[in-house]
């Protein structure tokens, strides 16, 4: 299981950057005042939580004049949606073992 | 839509296996068995109870949630920040046992029993489902 994961997961496991991002998702690009104005935190709040969504790649900036506005980045998502393939591999393989340990078991 | 990502967000293991129901328990149930096939642990087969599997990658947080034998076990498996439930289901058949495995999360239903879950996940898988089908 590649660090790609743990980084998203904790990175959507805080309610509030979750809350950014979905928010992101749903409307597209916002300012950060436009965030603010809905999220109920402070401005400095909403800014550092968008800078921890940037570091995982799930946002994308872009400076117009005095505003920065952001981007919800869909491919980040990618490892999420290939959790179920990667978890159907792992548990296929552990059937594999215990296979192999019903065979070497007593009745 | 919602029936697409319930799917999607299941895993589904299933396999006819020659030996009987309760061998199989054992297997599932006994820790220095477990650790043969799936990983270290310090797994008892009490519900509620918590325990951890260990691998190299990681540790898996859990917490019994039913326990049947030789029917049925499940038990919450968290890692990587993620919670999900891993039911493990023996139906005898007459050359064996069919065992199946479903491990889902993030099922809306399924919310009340993740401990510490705060329903976040299918509001989010939701919301990226609608997403991804208005980029394809």
């Amino acid at each position: 299981m590649p660090n790609a994961h743990d980084v998203l997961f904790r990175t959507l496991a805080d309610p509030t950057r979750r809350a950014l991002f979905e928010r992101l998702c749903r409307e597209g690009e916002k300012t950060v005042a436009a965030l603010t104005a809905r999220a109920g935190i402070s401005q400095p709040a909403v800014s550092k939580h968008l800078a921890v969504l940037k570091q995982a790649r799930l946002v994308r900036d872009r400076h117009e004049g005095r505003q920065t506005h952001y981007r919800a980045q869909l491919r980040a998502l990618a490892p999420l949606i290939d959790w179920t393939s990667q978890m159907a591999g792992f548990w296929q393989s552990r059937f594999d073992h215990l296979e192999d340990l019903l065979k070497r078991m007593d009745q | 839509m919602n029936e697409t990502s319930t799917e999607t967000l299941s895993v589904v293991v299933e396999r006819e296996l020659p030996h009987p129901p309760e061998k199989i328990w054992r297997a599932l149930t006994q820790p220095h068995l477990i650790e043969e096939w799936l990983m270290k642990n310090d797994f008892k087969p009490v519900v509620d109870q918590r325990f951890n599997l260990h691998a190299d990658w990681g540790t898996v947080d859990c917490q019994v949630l039913a326990v049947e034998p030789n029917k049925t076990l499940s038990y919450t498996w968290a890692a990587y920040g993620l919670e999900s439930v891993v039911t493990w289901t023996l139906t005898p058949t007459s050359t064996g046992t069919n065992l199946r495995m479903e491990q889902s999360g993030f099922r809306p239903d399924q919310q009340q029993a993740y401990q510490g879950a705060k329903g976040g996940w299918p509001r989010l898988f939701a919301a990226l489902e609608q997403v991804l089908a208005r980029t394809d």
